[in-house]
Formats: C-alpha cells, sequence, structure tokens
C-alpha cells in the first residue's frame, strides 16, 4: 500500500491474519466500545461527536451519519434494530468486501458502539449473495465476538446488550436499496417500500430501524478513538475522514485505497498506477454506474470528495472509480450498464419496470446497427421520464449513466448509427493497420 | 383537521388522509391504477403522480399524507408530464388488442389512455408476452395485459385472507401468479376481476358473450345468503349475462361473493322449467296454466274437504320473498292447515312458541368489524356468509379475537384466539363449560336461575372452553379492555343441530352474561323475513321436520327440491312419495320433484318483484330486472291465483306492494322491524348435558357453498370449481380412518337411518375424531338422513358388487 493511503477503514490491511480478533485486538480494537459502555457515555455526546466528524452515508447517497443516528426515536417501547448494508451490488464496487474480508472486527465494534448510541438491541448485516466466502468470514468474525464477549447479553456487565446477526441475500442489486433490503431481512421479497415512513420510525419488522453502509459504521470506532474534529480534518470541509475508492478499468494496478477525503483525482490515479498501456485517459464514471460519466477533461482537475465531485458534473456515489481509456467504446460500454439496470429493476413500480427495459433495448438496437438519430432524444427522454418518478432511486440510478454519456460522448453516439459501426473501434482498427504496417516494413 | 388547496380549491380533511383523499372529496379526478380504497396502498402505479408545492420530484396523491397549508397541483405542466410519462410507460408493454378484449368498454386503462395517452406510441421495440395462468373456472386470465398494480394481489391478501396470487420474478419479468399448479379457490376471488383495472382479469363465464355497453344494467339483492348484498345485474335480449357488486358500504361494501357474482348461469339452466306440467299415470304432460291451477286447486281442497286442513303442508323455501312466504303461509291457514315452515333444514323446534320476537342477527353488518371479542358457534363462516367472514377478518386484523365452537376445524383464514373443536354431540356440553366459566368470572354465579346453577354444577370447565370465556369476557391474557364490544354468533351447524335449543339457549346466557350482543347468522336470503311473516307453526301445527315425519297427504313446495332443501332427504323423498297430491312451484325440473303430481313454473329473483329481509332485519325491495322465461310467473301470482281458486277471501292482490303493504299493515317496514326482532327467549329451555358417547359416529353434515339453493345448484361455473369437486367425499380423521381400517380413496358405505351412500373416503385432520364429515345438498349423499347424526361406516371390498353391498 501506498504511503499516500490513510487506513481508518482498512486499518488491519498488511497485517498478518487481519480478519481475525486478536490482530484487530492488538491494534487497540473494541477499546472504544468498552470505554463508551462502562463509562456510560451519553448518547447525546456519541452523536455530537458523529456529527463532528463530517461522516457521511458511504453508501452513495452521501446522508450525514451523525443526522440520520438523531432521527432515532429515543423512547420506544419494543425492539430497535440496527442494519448494516454489505450489499453492494453495483457493477465496479467492491469496498465494503474488503472491509469484512480484512477488517471484520471493527465494523462489529462499529455497529455495537451504534447499537449503544441508538439503544438498538438487535442488529443484520446484510452481505449480497455473490461473495459468500467473506460471508463466512463475517460469520466466523461475529463467532469471535460474541466468544469474547463483544456481542451478545449483559456486555463488560452493564446491561447493555446486542446480538448481530449476519445476513445474506442472493445477489440483487435492489436489496442494496435499504427498504428493499429491510424487506428481504423479513423474508420477502427484495421490493424498495413507498417513504415516508422512513426506516428511523418503520424499518425491520415496523420496528425503528437504523441503516448505515458497512463503511459508515467501520469509520465510527476511529472517529470514538481520535474524536470527531480529527476525522473531519483527515478531509475536506463537508466531506470528513477517508473514504475507500474501488478503482477498476484500465489502470494499472486496480483495488481498494484508503485516501484521504478531497484527494485530487491525479493522485489517486496514481496510487492506482495510472492509465494501463500507457494509453489516454477517455472518461471515469467516478461513483459507480448510477453516478454521471465525466470526460477526461471534466475530472483531470477535481478533487475526489462530494463537493468536488458535484461541481465536475458527477457525484461521489459510493466511491466506485471505473476508469476508461480511449480505446472504450462509450455506446457498447452505456449497452451493457443499461442491461445491469434493465435486469436488476425490481419491477414494482412503472417508469422503471417499462423504462429500464425501453433504454436498453433502444441502446441494443443502435449496437445491432438498427439505431435511428432521433433515438438519442428519445433516450433522453424516456431517461428523463424515469428520472424522480420511481418508488426508490434505481429510476434515477438507470436514468443517469443514459443521460451522461449522450451528453458527454453525442457524437460518438451518432457515429455508430451513421455508419452502424464503433467510432473508437473504427480509429482503432486504423491505428492498429498502421502499426502493422510499421512493423513490417 | 388540515387546510390543504388543491387546484385553486380549498378543502378540509382529516388527519392522516392522503393527497387522493382529499382530492376524491373535491372530486377532482386523479388518474390511478394500483390505489383501491378498500386495499393497503401500494404506490406502484406512479399514475397518480401530482405536483406538491416545495417539492421538486412529483408526488404520488395515493401515498403522500396531506400537511397542513400544502398546495398541491395536479393538472399543471409537472403533473400531467409526469402523468402523461407514466402513462406511456403503462402502454408499451400493454397489447393494443381492444378490439377482443372483453374489459374494453369498461377498462381504466383504456379510459385514462384516452386522457394521458398519445396518439401514437413512440416504442418500436418488441412487446412483452406474459403466459397466461388457469386460476379456475370463474377468472379468465390475459397476463400479457397486467400492469403489475397487485390489485388483484393485495385483495387476496388482505381481504380474501390468503395471499393465492403474488408478484414473481424482477423487472420486465414480473408477472402475476398462483401457486405452482394451484388455482385461486377464494370464495370471494370475483371481486379480482373488478379490481383489475385492465383486461388481465376477466370473468370466465361471461367471457366474450357481450360488449359492457351492450348491457341493460338492474339494480336487485341477492339471493343466496342472509347478507342481502345489493348486486347489479346486467341483461342483453332479455338474459341475465352476468351480476356485479353494486356499492353499499354497510352491507357488502364494493365486493360479493362468487355465490352471489356466478351463481346467474343457473338462471339460464336447460332445467328451467317454461310451462306448467302435471303427472298422469306416472307421465309427466305439458299444459297450460288454467289446466294445471285448477288441478292443483282442485286436489288440494279435495283432500282438505275430505280429510282436514291438517292433511296439507306447507314448506316454503327460506330464499323465497316475503311476499311468497306470506302468501303461502296465509294460504295454509286459509284452508285451515296450521302446516307451514320455512326452517327446511332445521331439527330441533323446541323453542318454538318460546321466543319473544323475530331470530336475527342481533347487531348491523358494520357493527361486526368494530367488534373487539367474537366467538362464532357452529358455522363454516367462509361457506355461509363469505363477506361477513371478511368483516371478522378485518375486525381481528384490527385487533379483535375470535374464537369459535364448531365441530369442523375449517381454516376461516383468520387467525382464531381460541378454539374448542368438537363432535356435534359434545357442543352442549362445551357451551355449558363456556357458561360455567363466564359466570365463575362474572361472580354471578349465585344469582343464575337455580335450575342453570344445578345443570352447571358438575361441568367440569376445560382450558379451552375457560380461554375462551376469558377472552369474550376481556379476562384474557390481552388485558387492555375495560368492556370490549363482544358478540356471540350461532352460524349454520348450530341452527342445524338436532339440540339447537339448547345451544341457542346457552349461547344467549353466555352473550348476556358477557355482555355480549347475541345473534344467529340465518341461512336464507329471507330467512328473518318468513320468520317476521309467520311462516310457522302457530298452535300446534307440524314443523318442517314433522311434516316429514308424519307425511301429510298433500303438500305445496314454494321453491322447495324436497331432496336437497330439507334437513332429511330420506325422509322428504318418502314423505313426497307417499303423498296423494304434491303442488310444486318451482323455477327448474329436478329429479327432486320427480315424485311431485303438479309443477307450476315460478320465476326466480331476477323475473318477478318481491321482497328479501336480510339477517340483520333490512327490508329490501326488487323489482324484476327481466322479463320471465317463458309461461313462468312469478311466486306471489301464482299463490295468489291458488288462493283465489280454493276461495280464499282477501286474496285479491295485484303487486307484490300490495302484499307488502298487507305483512307490515300499512306501517313503516322499519318501524315493525325494530319492534319484532328479539333474540330472548320467554322462558328457560331444559338443557341436558350428555357425555359424549365414544361408540358413536356422528356425521357433520354442512350444506356446501355452492349447493345452498337451486339456482347455485345449476351454475356450471360455479360447480366447477375445487371447492364442489372436493365436497362429494366423506372427510374423516386420520387417525379414525386408522381404527376404522379405511385407506385414503377408498370407497366406503354410509348408513344412517335407513338410507345409505357410497362415498371415497378422505384423511382430513380438520373433523374431529368420531366425526365423519358428509355433506349434505348433494344428490351422491340425497340417501342418507339428518346433517347431524349417527351413522355407521363399512368398508367396501372392491370385489364386491355395489348392490350387493347396499343391500
Amino acid at each position: 500500500m501506498s504511503a499516500a493511503q490513510t487506513l481508518v477503514c482498512l486499518r488491519t490491511v498488511g497485517q498478518e491474519n487481519p480478519a481475525s480478533l486478536e490482530t484487530y485486538l492488538k491494534l487497540g480494537g473494541y477499546a472504544q466500545l468498552k470505554r463508551l459502555v462502562t463509562e456510560k457515555v451519553k448518547a447525546t455526546d456519541i452523536i455530537s461527536q458523529v456529527k463532528l466528524s463530517g461522516l457521511r452515508g458511504r453508501g452513495g447517497a452521501g446522508f450525514p451519519t451523525g443526522l440520520k443516528w438523531s432521527f432515532m426515536p429515543r423512547y420506544f417501547d419494543g425492539t430497535k434494530y440496527l442494519v448494516c448494508n454489505t450489499d453492494e451490488g453495483e457493477p465496479g464496487t467492491f469496498k465494503d468486501r474488503d472491509i469484512i474480508r480484512y477488517n471484520p472486527h471493527q465494523l462489529i465494534e462499529g455497529m455495537a458502539i451504534a447499537a449503544y448510541t441508538l439503544g438498538a438491541r438487535v442488529g443484520y448485516n446484510y452481505i449480497h449473495g455473490e461473495i459468500w466466502q467473506d460471508y463466512e468470514i463475517f460469520e466466523a468474525a461475529l463467532e469471535e465476538a460474541r466468544a469474547a464477549g463483544y456481542l451478545g447479553e449483559n456486555l463488560f456487565g452493564t446491561g447493555f446488550s446486542f446480538d448481530l446477526y449476519a445476513v445474506h441475500g442472493y445477489g440483487a442489486y435492489i436489496c442494496g436499496e435499504e427498504t428493499a433490503l429491510i424487506e428481504s431481512i423479513e423474508g420477502k421479497k427484495g421490493q424498495p417500500r413507498f417513504k415516508p415512513p422512513f426506516p428511523a420510525s418503520y424499518g425491520v419488522f415496523g420496528k425503528p430501524t437504523n441503516v448505515n453502509n458497512t463503511e459508515s459504521y467501520t469509520s465510527i470506532p476511529w472517529i470514538m478513538e481520535h474524536g470527531g474534529q480529527a476525522f473531519q480534518e483527515l478531509g475536506v470541509a463537508n466531506s470528513g475522514g477517508t473514504k475507500i475508492f474501488s478503482v477498476s478499468g484500465h489502470v494499472d494496478k486496480p483495488g481498494n485505497y484508503e485516501v484521504n477525503m478531497g484527494i485530487p483525482f491525479a493522485e489517486l490515479m496514481a496510487l492506482a498506477g495510472g492509465v494501463w498501456k500507457g494509453r489516454q485517459l477517455k472518461a471515469v464514471i467516478p461513483g459507480g454506474p448510477s453516478t454521471a460519466v465525466l470526460p477526461a477533461s471534466a475530472i483531470l482537475g477535481a478533487t475526489m470528495d462530494y463537493d468536488g465531485l458535484s461541481k465536475a458534473g458527477s457525484s461521489l456515489g459510493a466511491g466506485s472509480m471505473i476508469v476508461m481509456d480511449e480505446t472504450t467504446c462509450m455506446v457498447k460500454t452505456l449497452k451493457r450498464l443499461s442491461y445491469f439496470f434493465f435486469e436488476e429493476s425490481c419491477g414494482q413500480c412503472t417508469p422503471c419496470r417499462e423504462g429500464t427495459g425501453w433504454l436498453y433495448r433502444v441502446i441494443k438496437r443502435i449496437v445491432d446497427g438498427q439505431g435511428r438519430l432521433e433515438d438519442l432524444d428519445l433516450l433522453t427522454d424516456v431517461s428523463s421520464n424515469i428520472s424522480g418518478r420511481t418508488i426508490c432511486a434505481l429510476g434515477d440510478a438507470a436514468a443517469t449513466p443514459v443521460l451522461s454519456f449522450i451528453k458527454h460522448f453525442r457524437p460518438e453516439f451518432e457515429y455508430y448509427i451513421r455508419h452502424d459501426r464503433s467510432m473508437v473501434e473504427d480509429g482503432l482498427a486504423g491505428r492498429i493497420q498502421a502499426q502493422q504496417e510499421v512493423a513490417y516494413a | 383537521m388540515l387546510n390543504v388547496e388543491i387546484d385553486g380549491k380549498q378543502v378540509e380533511v382529516e388527519h392522516g388522509s392522503t393527497i387522493i383523499d382529499a382530492a376524491d372529496q373535491l372530486g377532482i379526478a386523479i388518474p390511478r391504477f394500483c390505489y383501491h380504497k378498500k386495499l393497503s396502498v401500494a404506490a406502484n402505479c406512479r399514475m397518480c403522480l401530482v405536483q406538491v408545492e416545495k417539492f421538486n420530484k412529483p408526488l404520488p396523491a395515493c401515498a403522500t399524507p396531506v400537511a397542513d397549508g400544502m398546495k398541491i397541483f395536479t393538472r399543471s405542466k409537472a403533473a400531467v408530464e409526469a402523468q402523461q410519462s407514466v402513462m406511456e410507460f403503462l402502454l408499451i408493454n400493454h397489447p393494443l388488442d381492444c378490439p377482443i378484449c372483453d374489459q374494453g368498454g369498461e377498462c381504466d386503462l383504456q379510459d385514462i389512455a384516452v386522457a394521458y395517452g398519445a396518439p401514437a406510441s413512440r416504442y418500436t421495440e418488441e412487446k412483452r408476452v406474459v403466459l397466461n395462468k388457469n386460476i379456475g373456472p370463474l377468472v379468465s386470465t390475459d397476463m400479457t395485459r397486467c400492469i403489475q398494480c397487485t390489485r388483484c394481489v393485495r385483495f387476496l391478501k388482505e381481504i380474501g385472507g390468503m395471499m393465492e396470487l403474488g408478484l414473481i420474478n424482477r423487472g420486465e419479468h414480473a408477472e402475476i401468479t398462483a401457486y405452482v399448479d394451484k388455482s385461486v379457490d377464494s370464495e370471494l376471488s370475483g371481486n379480482i376481476i373488478d379490481l383489475c383495472p385492465v383486461g388481465a382479469l376477466t370473468s370466465k363465464p361471461f367471457r366474450y358473450t357481450a360488449r359492457s355497453w351492450e348491457l341493460i344494467r338492474r339494480p336487485s339483492i341477492a339471493p343466496h345468503d342472509g347478507l342481502g348484498s345489493h348486486i347489479e345485474v346486467h341483461i342483453k335480449d332479455g338474459k341475465v349475462l352476468r351480476v356485479l357488486p353494486r356499492e353499499k358500504e354497510t352491507i357488502n361494501e364494493c365486493w360479493l361473493s362468487d355465490r352471489d357474482r356466478f351463481a346467474y348461469e343457473g338462471l339460464n339452466s336447460p332445467d328451467r322449467l317454461k310451462v306448467p306440467m302435471v303427472k298422469h299415470n306416472g307421465v309427466w304432460h305439458e299444459t297450460d296454466w288454467k289446466t294445471a291451477l285448477e288441478l292443483a286447486a282442485g286436489q288440494i281442497k279435495d283432500i282438505v274437504n275430505s280429510e282436514s286442513g291438517d292433511a296439507l303442508g306447507v314448506l316454503v323455501s327460506p330464499n323465497s320473498t316475503m311476499e311468497e312466504a306470506h302468501l303461502a303461509t296465509r294460504f295454509a291457514h286459509g284452508l285451515g292447515s296450521d302446516n307451514v315452515d320455512y326452517r327446511l333444514r332445521h331439527t330441533d323446534f323446541r323453542h318454538d312458541g318460546k321466543r319473544l320476537g323475530v331470530i336475527w342477527m342481533g347487531c348491523n353488518i358494520p357493527d361486526v368489524q368494530e367488534m373487539d371479542r367474537i366467538l362464532v358457534i357452529g358455522s363454516n363462516l367462509r361457506n355461509e356468509h363469505p363477506l361477513l367472514a371478511q368483516r371478522i377478518r378485518r375486525a381481528v386484523a384490527n385487533g379483535a379475537e375470535l374464537s369459535v365452537v364448531n365441530p369442523l376445524d375449517d381454516d376461516p383464514l383468520i387467525p382464531i384466539r381460541h378454539k374448542a373443536i368438537c363432535s356435534p354431540n359434545d357442543m352442549v356440553n362445551v357451551l355449558s363449560q363456556i357458561l360455567k366459566a363466564v359466570s365463575g368470572l362474572e361472580r354471578l354465579s349465585l344469582c343464575l336461575p337455580k335450575s342453570l346453577s344445578e345443570l352447571l354444577e358438575g361441568v367440569r370447565v376445560w382450558d379451552n372452553s375457560r380461554d375462551i370465556a376469558l377472552s369474550l369476557t376481556g379476562h384474557g391474557e390481552t388485558v387492555d379492555l375495560i368492556s370490549p364490544r363482544s358478540a356471540v354468533f350461532l352460524g349454520n351447524i348450530s341452527q342445524y343441530h338436532p339440540r339447537y335449543t339448547e345451544i341457542f339457549s346457552l349461547a344467549e346466557a353466555i352473550a348476556s352474561l358477557s355482555g355480549a350482543t347475541f345473534g344467529v347468522l340465518s341461512a336464507g336470503a329471507n330467512s328473518v323475513g318468513a320468520n317476521l311473516v309467520g311462516a310457522m307453526p302457530k298452535a300446534g301445527g307440524l314443523n318442517a321436520r314433522a311434516m316429514l315425519e308424519s307425511p301429510r297427504k298433500a303438500y305445496v313446495l314454494v321453491n322447495v327440491e324436497p331432496e336437497l332443501d330439507c334437513h332429511n332427504p330420506t325422509l322428504a323423498r318418502q314423505a313426497i312419495k307417499q303423498a296423494e297430491c304434491v303442488v310444486a312451484l318451482t323455477a327448474y325440473k329436478s329429479e327432486a320433484l320427480e315424485d311431485a303430481d303438479i309443477l307450476l313454473p315460478i320465476t326466480p329473483f331476477t323475473e318477478t318483484s318481491g321482497t328479501f329481509m336480510s339477517m340483520e332485519g333490512r327490508v329490501q325491495s326488487f323489482t324484476a330486472v327481466t322479463k320471465p322465461l317463458g309461461e313462468a310467473r312469478p311466486g306471489w301470482k301464482v299463490l295468489r291465483v291458488l288462493g283465489n281458486l280454493v276461495g280464499l277471501s282477501k286474496f285479491d292482490f295485484d303487486s307484490s306492494e300490495e302484499i307488502k303493504n298487507e305483512i307490515f299493515g300499512g306501517e313503516k317496514p322499519s318501524a315493525v322491524v325494530w319492534r319484532t326482532l328479539n333474540n330472548n327467549l320467554r322462558e328457560l329451555i331444559d338443557v341436558e348435558i350428555k357425555v359424549r358417547l365414544d361408540s358413536d359416529l356422528q356425521r357433520v353434515g354442512e350444506i356446501p357453498q355452492f349447493q345452498s339453493d337451486a339456482i347455485v345448484r345449476r351454475s356450471p361455473p360455479l360447480q366447477k370449481t375445487r371447492q364442489v369437486v372436493k365436497a362429494v367425499l366423506a372427510a374423516l380423521h386420520p387417525e379414525q380412518m386408522r381404527k376404522l381400517g379405511i385407506k385414503e380413496g377408498e370407497r366406503i358405505l354410509v348408513r344412517q337411518g335407513d338410507g345409505s351412500a357410497i362415498l371415497d373416503a378422505y384423511a382430513d385432520i380438520r373433523v374431529p375424531l368420531g366425526c365423519v364429515r358428509i355433506p349434505g345438498a348433494l344428490p351422491s349423499t340425497a340417501g342418507l338422513g339428518d346433517l347431524l347424526g349417527e351413522i355407521t361406516i363399512e368398508r367396501i371390498p372392491a370385489t364386491q358388487p355395489l348392490d350387493e353391498a347396499i343391500a
């Protein structure tokens, strides 16, 4: 790992047996939980530290975590629940996987602190179905934590009890939507609920529930240890702390990089080894396919934080940065992305169910050489009609790539429609031919 | 109250109202598909998106609660754009097959598309195709037309009590389907046809018979149960083609049971009797009205003159109108006979003469939903009163506790708090226990009449009986009510019970001591009305049972198929056979009337005017919705002429209204009704608590819901349902089968009294030990006796010829 990283959530990476309790304890693990619980630190004090830290929801929406925690009803006659969302299912997202693979105990500690703060008795970590091995690692960590007295009844003899369970999904992207995830935990079909009511008042089994992303919970022990101010200072204004960027695509060293918020794009690219094969950068999807694509020109000067990417015309999302070099055909890329959203729509509400299929079919038709120029306006129009009119955010997620790809790369789409061929591949063919000619000469 | 403004109009709405509620209140039409006022909010169709001030996104009106001062725009550019875009999405995969779709002309999608749809589609890709599902003989599916609004799913789950349909798969692959290889068997299934906003679910019997705009719609009253549901009969060329619910919030809301909805097919049955018929030397001949009536009147008069009025027995169906029951009663009285009765399936009449008034359900139908505690004794609720069961289901969903005492452990699809499932013989015992527990709890045992105290002294109270008592009085495990609103209802199985009188008395006592409403859920559409007109013996005449046990020389049957409508088919057949003259006023030719002598074709409810009085005492008159078939005539007219021909005075009614006036003495019906309804008894009935004899094998006979009357029995779609297929078997507890050495599916010979029947045995854990469930009102069980009574069972060796086994 490069020196430019700041390891908060991936603290144990590089250690021997990183996922073990022993390793975590060696790094000071569970000390914060013990301190808060045994010293009976007031919930309001904890929440104000979280607010101070500037921690924002790492699942993609970026909602301030401290504020979310303050929505949980303080006095409630019944069980309150805590849910961790480890259902990252968008192409290019793989940060939460590494947290439960390398540092599961910090997540457990973070959740236990949240449970103590919010008065939750039971917690669930919902892990997506494709990472079975990592799910098993997390289950093993839970067993360790239970045996060591960090989970269960009457922790540290204080009367505070918290049971945490791992739940695995079966690979539905929609179950990453918090209310669909709750439905899935309840054993129902994963379909988003209409909000309001929000989970804080009507969550798992209809009870008050706090749902946060894995990375958000995992940041909590560090914040408790060093204080909210220190966490905030790791980052920049409006974007406190560190962020794990899952860098994939056309870079030399794809992988997870935990860096300070506000890191310039160029530095993050340098960490990931830069564009591979000495090629030119063409475009970047900075936060995962549900965030807008940015052409190289727009992102080169940007900083990687909520405001920085917003200024550049996209958003931070879950920090799933997909890098595309000059050989990428944007039409075919969009076809693949649209297929994903078409296939993963839950089908509950009309615009997304009908619209994602429409989008995919039109783009596929273009790729198949049957495109019409008016299709581009149609795609834009259909995307806009989905956006903002659905029960959950998946509708917007499906619309964003279409709108941004066509906005930034319209000529490439028009070329494809006119010539029934990819502009990039045409250019590429010419260059390869030229190279071959040089070689034979 | 909250003040909101919609499209510039102010409206005041209650807290918790949604935008769509407020708009509906103002009469502002917001297009919708998934929203239905009686179902939970799904907000999935997105058609009702509206613009709300201060929100940058359009919001679904159905799911957005209003806030004070909210400004809503349903026709603004943003709102209409959103609505139009949803409309476009809904249409891209919807087939353009309106010309061949049964929903055409009454289709929400079609109507709303006219207002919000574009003239041409921008969608040029392939359309989705979804395979159809076979969900039974009542509902036809065209699933490609489905817009996934999930109204049907939510109805079956929330109102029907069982999620028989569901939305499976994701995205565009999402489709509505039943369980694998299962049909939708809800007794309320037809309502999903009305709920479906497109042509995905349509009526199978009605399919392709007419376009909705060709139909004449006339209001009527459903004649198959005591609820008195409001219906709309749709007619083309004088023929009833379908029946739909007519909204009546206090009775059937916007629903209809399948029996009320699909029974109409029986009106067009080839069995319909079109001309009078007389039997001469054992051969039936068609004849004209004059001949038939004169013959009938002459024969009856001759018998009465040569013997006495007592030689005549008059049996009236509880589904006949008040007017018919009244004239039949007057006809009997006029000829000096007190032998008239409508309680055809009752067997215990000991409280005749001891009642203070007309027996009714004790409260109004909507009250059921408001109850906190309900005890139902001897009823297969879903069979008997599907829509009342639905009200109880909703009461329970809102926190009420339902307890049952029943000889069958049938699932009412309602969570039951406590139950006592016992053999019919034990019901009196169980009720005594509950009474004892109730009186003990209330510390009132000392106040009980001495006879009752003594009676209860020896009763040992079982745990579940005590639990039922505790629940009823609000002293159970959920003690959250100081004085619960509670009700005790007697169902059909209680009413047909050989110890109905004791069950009635004990239930009344339980209700009185626990402060509960007490009522009887009577079976027929006009049971209460027939009671009110006095269609039963007054001064020592014979009741329905006695009229068969001591056969009469002459019978007049009004709407009765003796083998199927009377308590004991064997006795009924014998009585009719031996009689010298049987005049049957009937809408149908029937094997059950083979032994009659004169058949007079009368019209069913669709072809006559008349009045039904429902079990809640509601007097509902209706008019004919179509012309009589063939020579058939309204029952009241036929009775009137018969009365004239035998020379009765004051029998000159020119309309059914005149008869109704006579019934109510010119008063307002409701005045008479409220003076008359009374479930209390004049004096105590002797109760004997017999301990069960384990050696007895008891028949538990109920009337299957699609066998309840002559019309229903002739409705082909209802007869094709799974309920009916299953109904003709003999069901025993598996343990009982093992004891008797009977295997599943084996043929058994059932003997009851002089009669017998051969039935297939099947195992059913819902039947208590010592009991065999054998339904009545079926040709296959018409060889047996009472619905409840002792039987014996013999195995039939596969090699033995059937004739030999029976002999």
